[in-house]
């Protein structure tokens, strides 16, 4: 569990309330569809790429990214599915129980994934990311895609496709889906 | 969050040999019983259990979540199964484990087996797995030490792990029929389930276990014995019909579930021979065939081939032996994972 949902899983959690529409539906899909672009540009092709999409928040960004790419481009994009439960590093401290499914289509030896989330914040989540892509395999490379980074690095990782810049304060909850960003506060149920 | 038996929650409410649990020391938690789960805590079990199915087909199917916690399995029984299924399960979640067997230790000196435990935790052990020939001895170990404690078989009281196993296999094979992932697919599926369980319920743990997880999870179970082998008592149990009948009983169920005959626990003393048992309870290639289509046939091991169950029956394409063994590693997994995952708040025996 991210932070961020841990935030809002009861009995500790607390409810969100929105505050500001950062980005509206129409913004994230031209992010999305800008981001296409870059992963495209950047790897000449869309060879040997691989979309794996963070449970939950990234999941529907990265089908959503694949179907712009395969407008753009003609070839259909593998998109994998990863919940990283396992290998997160505040297990024993805080409870920690697989959300949802784990799918990696095939091996990853020699494919270039793109990690695709919805926020970046301590930067955990991609540590513990990192480490369950290593257990399906060598990747030839892997890139980092996120809609929102909203600062607050715990650790040395930084996005390669940013879908926007966001500077928040520690306490604030960023919201993100195909709808829109919102940012707002955590309250006590 | 989990509801793997912590002091909360009301009694568990069947099962007359369940000890008494005291507040656990430190508040760690525990899986001694199936009676202390509910529908809710067995649904959950099963669900993570289907994280670490996944887990097992990867090419490297080993997960860090466990890393410098130790387990130690304390076996006062001989095992097969259980015991490496257990290690196996540990040491895919990056665990570190201590094998143990009483007949080769220090209790043969003369040593307590209380004494014993205190020992091996001194040396600082997070899980202990149980299984002894007395009821209530996993109870007892968690009450003396400050670590998560998993009934491995007790006597012939409970067998926790055997019982989410075997649920976990139905639910699969069931959600795999409907063609749906079995991730998400919840527990409703044992609803009106009907399940039969044959042969010596009277010295089985692992009968008892499955009676109590298919009660709360809404099965109906016919249990089928020679009154001979049934228990004393059945109050508490919920069991839907008891029927001295297998020809009878096998067209009209999904599961037909075979028990081992206990010899070693006297289950012959209660039988006028070995050959008769088999020839009434016995599930041979002709019984098999009274059964419906899709109709289980599953067994918790070790099979006494040509006693409960013919040579021919055991390769029968429904029968899910081996599968019951393979799920067994994933669902262990999840039980340590979920005792040793989660922080405890300090003193309340909850995970947070």
């Amino acid at each position: 569990m991210a932070e961020r949902e841990r935030r809002l899983t009861p009995p500790r959690g607390g409810v969100f309330v929105p505050r500001v529409q950062v980005l509206t539906a129409q913004d994230v899909q031209r992010a999305l569809t800008r981001i296409a672009h870059e992963i495209i540009e950047r790897n000449h092709g869309l060879d040997d790429v691989m979309l794996v999409g963070l449970q939950t928040g990234g999941v529907p960004l990265s089908f959503r990214i694949a179907s712009v790419l395969e407008e753009m481009e003609g070839t259909s994009v593998p998109v994998g599915l990863l919940d990283v439960a396992f290998y997160r590093d505040d297990i024993g401290i805080r409870p920690v129980l697989p959300e949802a499914a784990t799918d990696i289509p095939g091996d990853l030896a020699g494919q270039l994934v793109v990690l695709v989330d919805d926020v970046l914040f301590t930067g955990r989540t991609v540590r513990a990311a990192l480490n369950a892509l290593g257990d399906y395999g060598r990747a030839r490379a892997v890139q980092l895609a996120v809609m929102v980074d909203r600062g607050h690095r715990e650790l040395p990782i930084r996005p390669d496709y940013v879908g926007k810049n966001m500077p928040t304060r520690i306490d604030e909850q960023v919201d993100v889906s195909l709808d829109g960003v919102v940012l707002g506060d955590v309250v006590p149920r | 969050m989990t509801r793997l038996a912590g002091s909360e929650g009301p009694r568990p409410t069947v099962s007359p040999a369940a000890p008494v649990v005291e507040p656990a020391k430190g508040g760690r938690r525990h899986l001694l019983s199936v009676a202390e789960l509910g529908a809710e805590g067995i649904a959950e079990i099963l669900e993570v259990s289907d994280a670490f199915v996944e887990v097992g087909r990867r090419s490297i199917p080993k997960v860090p979540s466990l890393r410098g916690r130790t387990v130690v399995t304390l076996f006062a029984e001989q095992s097969t199964r259980t015991r490496l299924s257990f290690e196996t399960a540990a040491k895919r979640l990056s665990a570190d484990v201590l094998s143990f067997s009483l007949d080769t230790s220090s209790v043969k000196k003369g040593e307590s087996l209380r004494d014993t435990v205190e020992t091996v935790a001194a040396m600082g052990v997070d899980a202990f797995v149980v299984r002894h020939t007395s009821a209530g001895a996993p109870a007892a170990v968690a009450r003396w030490v400050d670590a998560s404690v998993v009934n491995a078989g007790d006597g012939w009281h409970e067998h926790p792990t055997q019982a989410l196993l075997d649920c976990y296999t139905i639910r699969q094979v069931l959600a795999e029929r409907a063609g749906r992932p079995s991730q998400g697919a919840g527990v409703g599926c044992f609803v009106g389930l009907r399940v039969a369980i044959v042969g010596d319920v009277r010295h089985s743990r692992v009968a008892r276990s499955l009676v109590l997880a298919m009660g709360s999870l809404g099965a109906e179970v016919i249990l089928v014995a020679p009154g001979s082998l049934l228990p004393p008592s059945l109050e508490g149990w919920p069991v839907t019909e008891v029927s001295y009948d297998l020809d009878a009983v096998l067209p009209h169920v999904d599961v037909c579930y075979l028990l081992r005959l206990q010899s070693e626990r006297g289950a012959g003393a209660f039988l006028p021979s070995v050959r008769e048992y088999s020839t009434w309870y016995g599930l041979t290639a002709r019984r098999a065939g009274l059964l419906g289509d899709g109709a289980l046939v599953m067994h918790p091991g070790p099979m006494n081939r040509g006693v409960e169950i013919a040579d021919d029956v055991a390769a029968l394409p429904q029968s899910l032996v081996l599968r019951q063994v393979s799920n067994g590693v994933a669902v262990r997994m999840a039980v340590l994972f979920m005792l040793l995952g989660q922080a405890p708040v300090p003193g309340t025996g909850v995970s947070a």
